[in-house]
């Protein structure tokens, strides 16, 4: 662990209050995200649980600015508020996408990459849950391979790898690209205020756990999410361009299925002793190539 | 002529509304190119480009985001443009919602075009007509003077009735069509339309959310009071066109009435077909036979009460569309039927529709519209389709 800083802002910029449900990943994610980047930011935030967790009108508990935006919208609608802040001579606002993986894996994918291409001064933060979990758990593509979920039921479990996003990100030639997870705060908050400092298109991957989605017990979602980390299943990254990639935390590997058995929404998994091979072997080509990445 | 005038400058329809957004003082234009409104914003990135503009120019992947990006800067209250038309529009219709939802001023021209399938880009008033349920405040235009001069009234109304508003012109008889046009100064213009200041905006120094939910009463008095907002929109229309009127010395009334004192036929129209019946009914008129026009100009809200005034006398009123809902006829028509409903000897109303997808409506269009009218004590069907070929018309 490198050039990592330790100490997280203490303003609590999120009021308690929130309605996101116990345990729930976003809303720490929130919590910390805002502490990085400060009260001098506007969130855009589509479709998502977040339009539920900020609380009903008039009430918000995000504490700073923020515009609700249909679904597919969210890069769009940020690269707006950026316009209209810059026309004002207002270019210290950072102007924030919050979405969740459908808002940005799928449906708003397309705006993305358009204001990433655009190189539009803006900060994406993805917090990913890893499928569709506002409406009832249905899969999306950044739902891992062999999951369950209401759309991919133990009969047809998750027959496709997650999208690599961090990767299409990259491809875009965008100043900044990191992962982080509600785990590891520090590496988290760091990687933020790292990103807040730096001009044009940022984007940030941070899994987010959810026991309701993931059948897990709410008091287990840092411990679930730490393994995501050390079974090499959500690797924590920073990237820039011309550098290695870079692993900003690796923790002693742990088993994978240690993982998988401590989330209900692998148990058919576990149950398939050929697909989870498949699973275990997708994990360990991407680490390789992410490796291979960060040592170049 | 009014106290106000100019050298004319010869244009197309498209850079009519380039010059009019130029003059708002538009602070954020985003756009996706589409045929035919494409050199709306050809013209306006030339300006943002060399200096005469300093609007902010976002160059989006599609008409969704295009409105998405309208919709970011005017929440931080900032004025805001798009152009765009058919396909477009449609594309941009949840967004329609949301920002007319949102209490979004945002100001859109749209080149009224025809919807696949199958491809076709030439006129029909489809595309907005059908979006008229969005919350948008929404105008008809029939040339390129007065596309212009709407663009710049609709800013004004719409921010002062906190709806956006959408300026809708047809698709190449107008939009590339080089009229003279008048290109006000930018002086008058901003003694005409002052800046946009909402009370309520994105800002970090009065942090608040913007679309949060809301539980089912509070919903129903939303909505409320966007209809309540969109019926005084009239008024604002009214009081823009008398002040822009006294201004410019270019008047366009919200429904143009002529030769309705003495009408009892009166033809109802919109968009160039206008200036086509124009010259048809003073032929008429000329022959002494008793035939008016009211144009729509304004269409959402609709001028009922105008509307009333205009056909509430006549015997017999002819409505031409150049649109279509399905299963119900021309869209003008529906709801000239709706004003009339509730008077007393209210006229019969004859509904034509044709046009569509760029078909000529001539002079002799009109006269086999109106000849029709004249003979016919009712009509004989709900909708008459007109230039049909004689084998599609049962």
């Amino acid at each position: 662990m490198q050039n990592v800083n330790f100490s997280i802002p203490s303003d609590e910029v999120m009021a308690a209050g929130h309605l996101g449900c116990a345990g729930c990943g976003a809303a720490l994610a929130m919590r910390l995200a805002l502490k990085a980047l400060g009260r001098r930011t506007i969130l855009v935030v589509p479709a998502c649980c977040w339009s539920v967790i900020d609380g009903p009108a008039p009430y918000s508990a995000a504490g700073v600015p923020l515009m609700h935006t249909p679904f597919a919208s969210a890069a769009a609608a940020a690269s707006g508020v950026r316009a209209a802040l810059d026309f004002k001579g207002d270019t210290e606002t950072t102007v924030c996408a919050w979405a969740g993986d459908g808002g940005t894996f799928d449906i708003g994918i397309q705006a993305l990459s358009a204001a990433a291409e655009r190189n539009e001064n803006i900060l994406y933060i993805c917090y990913d849950n890893e499928a569709y979990m506002n409406t009832g758990v249905q899969r999306s593509s950044a739902t891992p391979l062999g999951a369950w979920t209401t759309t991919t039921p133990r009969a047809h479990l998750k027959d496709r790898p997650k999208k690599d996003l961090a990767q299409i990100m990259v491809a875009h030639e965008v100043p900044y690209v990191a992962t982080a997870t509600v785990a590891y705060p520090d590496d988290l908050v760091a990687k933020l205020q790292r990103a807040a400092q730096i001009r044009g298109t940022r984007f940030v991957h941070l899994l987010a756990p959810c026991p309701p989605g993931w059948k897990i017990p709410s008091e287990d979602a840092m411990k679930v999410a730490r393994l995501a980390v050390a079974t090499r299943v959500f690797p924590l990254v920073e990237v820039e361009p011309g550098r290695p990639w870079r692993l900003t935390v690796v923790p002693p590997e742990a088993d994978l299925e240690e993982y998988l058995r401590a989330q209900g929404r692998f148990r058919a998994l576990l149950d398939d002793p050929a697909a989870l091979a498949r699973v275990r072997a997708a994990i360990g080509e991407r680490w390789q190539r992410i490796t291979r990445l960060a040592h170049d | 002529m009014g106290p106000h005038r100019k050298p004319m400058k010869v244009i197309e329809g498209t850079h009519a509304i380039s010059y009019a957004v130029q003059r708002s003082r538009t602070a954020v234009i985003a756009a996706y190119p589409i045929t035919p409104s494409s050199g709306v914003v050809e013209l306006l990135a030339e300006m943002c480009a060399d200096g005469r503009l300093s609007s902010r120019f976002i160059a989006v992947e599609s008409e969704h985001s295009a409105l998405a990006a309208c919709a970011g800067a005017s929440q931080v209250g900032l004025r805001a443009f798009t152009a765009t038309s058919s396909h477009g529009l449609a594309y941009m219709h949840e967004m329609l919602h949301w920002c007319a939802g949102a209490r979004l001023p945002v100001v859109l021209a749209n080149v009224n075009r025809a919807l696949g399938a199958p491809w076709n880009i030439f006129v029909d008033q489809t595309d907005s007509l059908s979006q008229r349920d969005t919350g948008w405040i929404q105008y008809y235009c029939e040339d390129s003077q007065e596309v212009l001069d709407t663009i710049i009234q609709a800013f004004r109304v719409a921010e002062g009735s906190l709806l956006p508003a959408m300026v809708c012109l047809d698709a190449f008889f107008l939009s590339h069509t080089s009229e003279p046009v008048s290109i006000p100064d930018q002086d008058l213009v901003d003694r005409f339309l002052p800046p946009y200041t909402p009370a309520y905006a994105l800002s970090v120094d009065d942090p608040r959310a913007f679309g949060g939910m809301v539980a089912a009463e509070g919903y129903l008095e939303l909505r409320a009071r966007i209809e309540h907002s969109m019926r005084r929109a009239q008024q604002l229309a009214a009081e823009a066109a008398r002040e822009y009127g006294a201004i410019f010395g270019r008047s366009h009334p919200l429904v143009e009435m002529l030769h309705l004192d003495d009408a009892e036929i009166v033809l109802v129209t919109s968009g160039t077909v206008a200036g086509t019946a124009r010259t048809v009914i003073e032929e008429y008129r000329a022959q002494g036979i008793h035939v008016g026009m009211a144009k729509i100009h304004l269409f959402r809200p609709f001028p009922f009460d105008l509307v009333r005034i205009a056909l509430g006398r006549a015997r017999k009123v002819a409505v031409f569309d150049r649109n279509i809902s399905f299963g119900c006829g021309g869209i003008m028509a529906s709801e000239i039927r709706a004003a009339l409903c509730n008077i007393r000897k209210a006229p019969t109303v004859f509904s034509f529709v044709g046009g569509l997808g760029g078909c000529d409506v001539t002079p002799d269009t009109i006269r086999e519209v109106v000849e029709y009218t004249r003979r016919c004590d009712a009509p004989e069907q709900d909708t008459m389709w007109v230039g049909l070929p004689e084998e599609s018309r049962q």
